[in-house]
């Protein structure tokens, strides 16, 4: 994470990665089944018409699709669209065409990617044959891409008997990148921790004191606006003891994970308790910031390593109930 | 049915929001124009609806933050549609229609530049044979222009007629992103992008938020002087695949249009995030040449995902609201080459 | 105006379990939408609009999934909405479908809701570590935790009444063959022998991870007399709330959001005394505890008081105010169907077809669901009588 400073507010690239895992069901097995072995089969729906790739519902009758045939890997460009500049995990990573495709022995074109160099090298009509990929895994993407078939005879599996499908599901790694803002109001608070001070913000209309500050106080619906700069000690209201592992997760089990509600704050915010055996972690115990060493600061409430107990008695019940 | 009208709106649309997704730099400004217009307070409303996606912000539950804008306690009632906003605003009017509530604030927000747009609505395709293929919003929107070119139902030349039309149509619109007076010579001058688009056919990404407020009967004379009478209000979704429906045409449209009434329309706000599907959904709703098309500049102008489509809306109200409509349609739209359509008529009258 | 009297009159539930291989999300869908059909005696014909819910996209890596699913749910040429209101959805996306009966814009509309968490895993989708903000959290258990610890300390609850909760829904579970857990044996001291994973909350005492989806058939009047069938669940009321997640000095331990919600679901069915005139309930209880905090943010039990109809067994079959007869979100938890199908139960239950776990004679039947933090309200009564109101 390398926020820049430059803009109103702080950025921060944010990805958002995971690799789906997708059960397919009867139909789709069988298509993918197929696709692995260099074939592709449209689906037959109740009016006789074969869909590639095929629906798992017939569309007017709305019962599931039982029948698949195979059609041919050869086809023709009925409609397509340049590409010029291809994004991330697109069939090809120069600029080509997307189209729709209908296979010989089809009613409906599927679509997928055209591999050719320019705009002038594909029309409409067009004759192209499926490239398939150089290992086939049971996927879509197993047709590489089309490209232009020339004079080449049709193939394809007129009859081909491929037995129980084995392709059940498949892999869908979804990765996007975003760039995340903090809101203006953020800003200011995660600024303020790169010099080790802690800015919380009053709502001119209730008074309450928000740390971080708020866009909008959600009970006024304005945003907090007079800053306040708060100490880094306070009250731990609640808490739990985190003792299970999950995937991103970037802090080592067990850890407590608390309410702290700084003085002088009306709302507490989530942090982590060390430097004391979970078991002795209580409601109202008074806790203080630990923060890393100053020149690893950034404008980020890990600035602050953890909060440990200061030894001061307790706090009162009544003095913290309010806030659970 | 009860008489519900729209007698407030506010948008804001922008480029580029340097601010966070939850948008509420926006939707706070916006709600105080909807209660400095109608002369409300949050206890006025009945029932709150919001608009928007969490995949466009990239986190789960990203309408959540978004609720304290309003101001949430004491607690309201509230519902949330993952459409965009037009979506919401039915919901809400579905609400007041069962008698639950007689006013309703509706908003849509979303940053559509916090990553890339035309890869993220890839996400919306079919999981197992399309989307693993990340087909981009702009090639789809491509494959349907080309085949409404090629089979002769519209050419370049109506195309850039849209695109110069509401670019120069924006230049009195002060949230529009893309705009100033431009001649359809002017835009077939330019370049293709991705053939057979030109960058202008295709509307630009763009941030933003809007509210809208609804109210029933006496409520709403009491907010507006002259509120946008809603008398027909329908939606329709088709199929996702290209190949399970007319892409030249929109039945859905069509038939939202024929159910909502468009008989008597002036005025029609609609929105087309590319310009040859304007002419296919004027096509659709049988729009004749006397009926005012996009007088905002439309989506070519400014897109904001999730408020775009109740923009269409409130930029229809406003007309009626300032007496240059005695009947508006609005439409709004959905999912990859218009799969989902809804058209809303205002008018200046109570049910006709 | 008056609303149009409404009614369930089929539902529709897929088996629940941790993975469902043998179907794609359509056919997940199907499985449930073709038996909530049949139950009803309709076909795809005959609805007039589709409303679908679920939780976060980022689930199953789907952007508004149910544009590919339309065509699949036979909502082509038709309307279709899709709610998302955090884990009330399944609820919220009911009262849609019912507002639309009610207001008279359609005469039968199909609701469905569904999760296919194995797809990805929720903990990652609900914890994306968001730049700048300390990485503590830790899904939903992690969320809750601690404010069950507030209302432990609040009420002063004994510790065993979580594990007796979770004991008692896992019994009810084994009753119910679309459950997911269907654990034998489980008891108190087997739940407090399990693994505690977010102190105060053990394993046995949080919900599953669960592949399913529900669906129900709204319809009026005129079309419950048309359908032929006569025990349909008549819809009584219907209300939502929303608040904010964090607020200054907000109550999370008992929601003014739940609160307002149900003093207006009692009023607009008419009740006065709900643990008198409700004969059970299906509420959203994810975590253990959470069936005593709602058993006093419902007004069952005033505050303080819940977890002594917990212990004295009165959430039980056969108890005062019987709590999740179906097992519950801990024993069945596709997150977005989870309060569709506590709204189902609810209607299972008078219509007198929740076969082994039904409750002898129940009348009228609540349906609750809650979500985000403690902070998204829905919830219905249905009765087995058409309002008098």
């Amino acid at each position: 994470m390398a926020p820049t400073t430059e803009s109103r507010v702080l950025h921060a690239p944010m990805k958002v990665e995971f690799d789906y895992t997708r059960s397919l069901g009867s139909v789709l097995s069988q298509f993918m089944s197929a696709l692995k072995q260099h074939s592709v089969l449209g689906g037959v729906l109740a009016d006789g018409r074969v869909v590639v790739p095929p629906p798992e519902f017939d569309p007017v009758t709305h019962l599931a699709i039982t029948e698949l045939v195979p059609v041919s890997d050869h086809g023709t460009v009925q409609s397509w669209s340049w590409v010029p500049e291809p994004v991330s995990q697109q069939p090809l990573d120069k600029p080509f065409a997307f189209a729709q495709v209908l296979l010989d022995g089809s009613d409906a074109p599927m679509l997928h990617a055209v591999d050719v160099d320019a705009p002038a090298d594909i029309s409409t009509g067009m004759r192209v044959r499926v490239r398939w990929a150089e290992e086939t895994i049971g996927s879509i993407r197993d047709i590489a891409c089309f490209e232009p078939a020339g004079d080449s005879e049709t193939s394809g599996s007129a009859s081909m008997d491929f037995g129980p499908p084995e392709v059940t599901g498949m892999i869908s790694p979804v990765n996007l990148a975003y760039d995340y803002a903090a809101s203006p109001e953020e800003t200011k608070f995660f600024r303020g921790l790169s010099e080790g001070k802690l800015f919380g913000q009053r709502c001119p209309v209730c008074e309450k004191v928000y740390i971080p500050p708020r866009g909008a106080c959600p009970v006024d619906g304005v945003p907090t606006a007079e800053e306040i700069e708060l100490p880094d000690r306070g009250t731990l209201t609640t808490y739990c003891v985190v003792n299970v592992p999950f995937k991103g997760q970037t802090i080592p089990i067990p850890y407590v994970s608390a309410y702290v509600l700084l003085d002088g704050a009306d709302i507490a915010f989530l942090h982590l308790i060390l430097d004391i055996d979970a078991a002795d972690v209580r409601m109202g115990m008074r806790v203080e910031a630990v923060w890393k060493p100053r020149e690893e600061w950034t404008t980020s409430l890990d600035n602050i390593r953890y909060f440990r107990p200061t030894g001061e008695p307790d706090a009162e019940y009544d003095t913290y109930k309010h806030h659970l | 049915m009860r008489d519900v009208a729209v007698v407030g709106f506010a948008q804001r649309q922008m480029k580029e929001l340097d601010g966070s997704p939850t948008c509420l730099e926006l939707l706070v400004p916006i709600l105080g124009e909807l209660y400095q217009q109608t002369g409300w307070t949050k206890s006025d409303i009945g029932f709150w609806c919001s608009g928007s996606s969490d995949y466009l912000a990239g986190r789960s539950f990203s309408f959540v933050s978004a609720v304290d804008a309003i101001g949430t306690l004491p607690p309201v009632m509230e519902s949330h549609v993952e459409m965009d906003a037009a979506w919401a605003l039915y919901e809400a009017w579905v609400k007041i229609q069962t008698g639950e509530v007689d006013t309703a604030i509706v908003y849509g927000f979303g940053k559509s530049s916090a990553g890339i747009l035309r890869r993220i609505l890839a996400l919306q395709l079919d999981p197992y044979t399309a989307q693993p293929l990340w087909p981009d919003t702009v090639s789809l929107a491509g494959i349907q222009a080309r085949e409404g070119l090629e089979k002769g139902l519209w050419d370049e030349a109506a195309m850039a007629s849209v695109v110069a039309r509401s670019m120069s149509d924006a230049a009195s619109n002060e949230w529009a992103i893309r705009k100033g007076a431009t001649s359809p010579a002017d835009v077939l001058a330019q370049s293709m992008y991705a053939d057979p688009l030109r960058r202008w056919d295709c509307a630009p990404v763009s941030d933003g938020a809007s509210g809208m407020v609804l109210a029933a009967g006496d409520r709403a004379l009491e907010a507006c002087e002259r509120p946008a009478w809603i008398t027909g209000f329908e939606h329709r979704i088709e199929p996702i695949a290209l190949n399970a429906r007319s892409l030249v045409t929109s039945t859905s449209t069509a038939s939202a249009g024929a159910a909502s009434g468009t008989a008597g329309v002036d005025l029609a706000e609609l929105h087309a995030p590319f310009s040859h599907q304007e002419l296919i959904l004027r096509s659709s709703l049988g729009l004749g040449d006397d009926v005012r098309i996009n007088p905002s500049g439309g989506a070519l102008t400014a897109n904001p995902m999730f408020s775009a489509g109740v923009n269409r809306i409130g930029e229809a109200a406003k007309q009626i609201w300032a007496g240059t409509s005695d009947k508006a349609l609005a439409h709004a739209t959905s999912g990859p080459a218009l799969q989902q359509n809804l058209v809303i008529t205002l008018d200046s009258q109570k049910g006709n | 105006m008056a609303k149009i009297p409404a009614a369930v009159i089929g539902v529709g539930q897929t088996k629940y379990q941790a993975l469902r291989a043998d179907v794609s999300m359509a056919g997940l869908l199907r499985e449930a939408v073709d038996r909530a059909l049949l139950d009803a005696g309709v076909t795809f014909d005959d609805i007039d609009a589709v409303v679908v819910g679920k939780a976060p996209d980022l689930f199953e890596g789907v952007m508004m999934p149910e544009l590919y699913l339309a065509d699949a749910l036979g909502a082509s040429g038709k309307p279709l909405l899709r709610v998302h209101t955090a884990g009330s959805v399944g609820g919220s996306t009911a009262i849609v479908a019912a507002s639309l009966v009610q207001a008279g814009i359609h005469e039968r509309v199909l609701t469905v809701a569904f999760e296919k968490q194995s797809e990805s895993n929720a903990m990652w989708a609900l914890s994306i570590p968001v730049p700048f903000i300390m990485p503590v959290h830790a899904g939903a258990g992690g969320y809750f935790a601690p404010h069950v610890r507030s209302y432990i300390r609040r009420s002063g609850a004994p510790l065993h009444i979580g594990a007796m909760v979770a004991a008692k829904d896992r019994q009810n579970a084994l009753k119910n063959p679309y459950a997911h857990l269907h654990n034998e044996g489980t008891t108190v001291e087997s739940v407090l022998a399990s693994t505690m994973l977010w102190d105060p909350i053990r394993f046995d005492e949080t919900c599953p991870s669960s592949d399913g989806a529900c669906a129900m058939v709204i319809a009026s009047e005129t079309a419950v007399e048309k359908s032929g069938i006569t025990n349909p669940a008549w819809i009584h009321a219907t209300q939502m709330r929303s608040e904010p997640t964090t607020a200054a000095e907000r109550d999370q331990v008992n929601p003014q959001a739940g609160r307002d919600a149900s003093a207006a679901l009692w009023k607009q069915a008419g009740i006065t005394n709900p643990i008198e005139e409700i004969d059970c309930a299906e509420v959203y209880v994810p975590f253990s505890w959470f069936e005593p905090m709602w058993l006093e943010n419902l007004g069952f039990a005033a505050p303080g008081d819940g977890w002594k109809l917990t212990e004295a067994g009165e959430t039980a079959i056969g108890g005062k105010i019987p709590f999740n007869m179906s097992g519950g979100v801990l024993s069945s938890n596709p997150i977005g169907a989870s309060g569709m199908i506590r709204f189902a139960e609810a209607a299972l239950q008078v219509m007198g077809e929740a076969g082994e776990h039904q409750v002898d004679g129940a009348r009228k039947a609540l349906g609750h669901a809650y979500g985000g933090g403690s902070q998204f309200f829905s919830m219905w009564v249905v009765g087995a009588d058409k309002p008098a109101h």
